[in-house]
């Protein structure tokens, strides 16, 4: 299954590009399991992940906790806990 | 009723916002407007300027939800917010909640609510610019709280009955 990944602010600098599409493993099936995977990439995606208490991640555009599956999922996100407003 | 939900580089115009919603109409007792302005300061260190990224597509989808759920849960009569992003600098505008309402306390409550949640869950992060580089704003414990408070939970309600 193919899957597009976005980053954000830190995250996005870490891993050090924007987006990218993905092809993902048999055996990542949810977004905690994903995160792992991620940071068994390579150095930077190892610094990004590191802290993983410090990411937050979004399904098509929606908040999802670690736990949840991504079956089916289009567009997934990983960013810091947010600052606006 | 009506609800406008705006992301933009572009500076806004608090007054003209607010005048927009009661145009025309004399149900309207109470506007409230709030505005989050650059401060020159951060953690008592100047700053040159804020950028602000956003998750395009997400921020907006959050905010209308939560612009739904205010509607809910007050009786307004409109709704406005509106978000800027890019490079703010100090004394700059940075976000406008515009609630109205037949009275006072449904539009002081809906956009502090508002408030609360777009510093907790809309997808935007500040990046601090000062004279020797940047940093990402952490987020405060001190806003997940404020955020908290407006949940619902049956059991919280139980509890307090």
């Amino acid at each position: 299954m193919s899957v597009k990944l976005r980053y954000f602010a830190w995250v996005r600098e870490r891993v050090g590009k924007a987006e990218e599409d993905i092809s993902l493993p048999a055996g990542v099936t949810t977004v905690g399991g994903l995160m792992d995977w991620l940071a068994g990439r390579g150095e930077e995606y190892a610094h990004a992940f590191e802290n993983r208490k410090f990411i937050r991640a979004a399904i098509d555009r929606t908040h999802v906790p670690p736990e949840t599956a991504i079956k089916g999922a289009a567009e997934i996100a990983f960013f810091p806990p947010m600052t606006g407003g | 009723m009506k609800s406008t939900v705006r992301l933009q580089r572009e500076p806004f115009d608090a007054a003209l916002e607010a005048a927009l919603l009661k145009r025309g109409r004399s149900d309207v007792g109470a506007v409230v407007t709030f505005t989050g302005v650059c401060r020159g300061n951060e953690a008592n260190e100047p700053i040159a300027a804020l950028t602000l990224e956003h998750y395009p597509g997400m921020a907006e989808a959050e905010i209308e939800r939560h612009a739904a759920e205010a509607m809910r849960r007050w009786p307004l009569l409109g709704l406005t917010v509106i978000h800027r992003f890019g490079r703010i600098e100090p004394g700059d505008d940075i976000v406008l909640v515009v609630t109205a309402s037949s009275h006072r306390q449904a539009a002081f409550a809906a956009a502090d609510f508002l408030m609360d949640y777009l510093k907790t869950r809309a997808p935007f992060w500040k990046q601090v610019e000062r004279k020797d580089g940047t940093s990402w704003i952490e987020a405060k414990q001190a806003d997940d709280a404020a955020a908290e408070r407006w949940q619902e939970p049956a059991a919280r309600r139980d509890a307090v009955e």
